[in-house]
């Protein structure tokens, strides 16, 4: 699981900062690990999503998550997110999630639906 | 001479899995080939239902079920009617909340528990407390992980900040699953007696049984709730020890088949002790596979098996120590002496839950998580931990395994 590409998300997430000018903001914390995301999003009226950025503490798989997710919704509408799921994060991620860390890619998708 | 490479070949998982370096015998431990033998020998041989049969394989389940309780009878120094079969070491401890705790908590009254609880120790008070108008006070800890109740003059034990005359339950763990801190619960337990001699004290021995010889009478507790499958026996049974006056004074916990002597349209005969308690049909199998575990954990201990697993653990610091990395912070407790074989963790700059999958890509099973104690990782000030946990079938291989792969995680992590 932890390829370079990973890692490197890890060290250096993309989108890692809180927004001061923030439309919509939401966190989740998953108790079992301790995974910490908030995700904030400035949408505009024509409901595109123009900017993001998130914060917390967690682990690699779901800030590589996190960071790739963050990447991939910027510019786009939110109703056109709504159909993302499970299996749009595994090949966002793009390698193999063991059954007991999917938690950990899913949570920033989970932050994300609360606010589409 | 205790020799654990030798012992491996009774674990059939470790047998079938060469590879695996099992790390996580607090969660679970492996189970030793007689165990499972008795358990396929019941369904293979002998099934039937207990109690009720007036036939042979019947006769010789409720037999063999009842032999059960004997050992574990001699296992921990009760008498019979006061061994109660559950499912686990929760709904023993549940089972005490209900039945008795329910009971005889008034609005102003004070429960006492620590902050190393398990939530299976915790919660059930805690929201006894809740409901019931009590106060639940904490003990703390000390910065070695042992509890915070010696007398800083006499070195003794001594309750007298937190348990008082109101107090009428202590639950407490006899054994910390997070720390590995053993705790002196006799001399806890004659310390809360002198201030409150009618206190009802609660102990979870779930991580105690397995490396520790207890004796409940020595002890004077009044109830001590414990599982099968720690302690190298089959999952979905426990057992809880009540002082016999204690259970006969208590209500049943469960209505329904075997704990009834009579049953009217307007009224019920409960059964006597221990059936009043032991409501449907039980884990046949698995009780009876749990007098073999009893066998084996009585020749472990008449070879000195944990001292195997103390050496394992001061090797283990030994080799900690000897990485010299200062992200490294060990969350358990420090002082050996008082340490049944837990090594709880975290590094700087990695996750438990990445720290535990990279491990497992060398087949390294640890625990990674707040294990069921959120009030103490709070206290430590940590979301979650990794955990390392010994068994007899450890070995310094294992460590060795164990020491490689943490040295990935800091390279991975640097």
């Amino acid at each position: 699981m932890y390829k370079e590409i990973i890692l490197d998300l890890y060290k250096n997430p993309r989108n890692f900062r809180a927004l001061s000018n923030k439309t919509h903001s939401q966190r989740l914390y998953n108790p079992l690990c301790g995974d910490d995301i908030t995700i904030d999003l400035l949408v505009d009226k024509a409901d595109v999503i123009q900017e993001v950025g998130f914060v917390g503490e967690s682990c690699a798989i779901c800030r590589a998550s996190a960071s790739l997710l963050t990447d991939y919704i910027k510019g786009k509408k939110r109703s056109e997110l709504v159909q993302l799921n499970a299996g749009f994060m595994q090949d966002l991620m793009g390698i193999e999630i063991s059954a007991g860390r999917v938690k950990c890619l899913l949570l920033p998708l989970e932050v994300l639906k609360k606010m589409l | 001479m205790f020799d654990a490479k030798q012992l491996r070949a009774d674990f059939p998982v470790l047998v079938n899995n060469p590879d695996l370096v099992y790390l996580d015998s607090a969660a679970t431990s492996l189970k030793p080939t007689p165990v499972l033998a008795a358990v396929a020998e019941y369904y293979e041989q002998y099934t039937a239902n207990i109690k009720r049969g007036i036939y042979k394989a019947s006769m010789k389940a409720t037999e063999e079920y009842e032999r059960s309780r004997d050992a574990v009878c001699q296992l921990i120094g009760a008498s019979r009617d006061e061994i109660i079969f559950t499912r686990n070491t929760t709904e023993g401890l549940n089972l005490v909340m209900y039945a008795l705790g329910t009971n005889i908590i008034e609005p102003g009254d004070e429960i006492v528990t620590t902050i190393m609880e398990h939530h299976s120790n915790f919660v059930p008070w805690q929201q006894l407390a809740i409901q019931n108008g009590a106060d639940l006070k904490i003990m703390g800890i000390t910065s070695t992980g042992g509890l915070d109740i010696y007398d800083s003059h006499s070195g003794g034990v001594t309750l007298g900040g937190i348990v008082t005359k109101k107090t009428k339950i202590l639950a407490l763990t006899h054994v910390s699953n997070v720390l590995g801190t053993i705790n002196p619960i006799k001399d806890i337990i004659a310390s809360a007696r002198r201030i409150n001699p009618a206190i009802v004290v609660v102990v979870d021995g779930a991580q105690a049984v397995q490396h520790l010889s207890v004796d409940v009478r020595d002890l004077d507790c009044d109830f001590y709730a414990f599982s099968s499958h720690k302690m190298y026996g089959p999952t979905g049974v426990g057992v809880l020890y009540g002082k016999k006056a204690r259970l006969e004074a208590m209500p049943p916990f469960q209505y329904g088949g075997e704990m009834i002597q009579e049953v009217h349209l307007d009224h019920t005969l409960f059964a006597e002790l221990p059936e009043k308690f032991e409501a449907g049909t039980p884990a046949i199998a698995e009780i009876i596979g749990l007098r073999h575990a009893v066998e084996y954990l009585r020749s472990l201990a008449s070879q000195d098996a944990e001292l195997h697993t103390k050496r394992l653990l001061s090797q283990l610091h030994e080799q900690i120590t000897a990485l010299s990395t200062d992200r490294l912070t060990v969350l358990s407790n420090t002082n050996l002496e008082e340490n049944v074989g837990v090594f709880t963790f975290s590094i700087e700059g990695a996750h438990p839950h990445d720290i535990a999958s990279i491990l497992d890509e060398s087949n390294i099973s640890v625990r990674a998580g707040h294990h069921c104690a959120m009030p103490l990782h709070n206290q430590l000030n940590k979301a979650a931990s990794t955990r390392v946990s010994l068994g007899v079938y450890n070995t310094v291989s294992d460590i060795e395994a164990f020491i490689n792969g943490l040295q990935k995680v800091l390279n991975i992590f640097s």
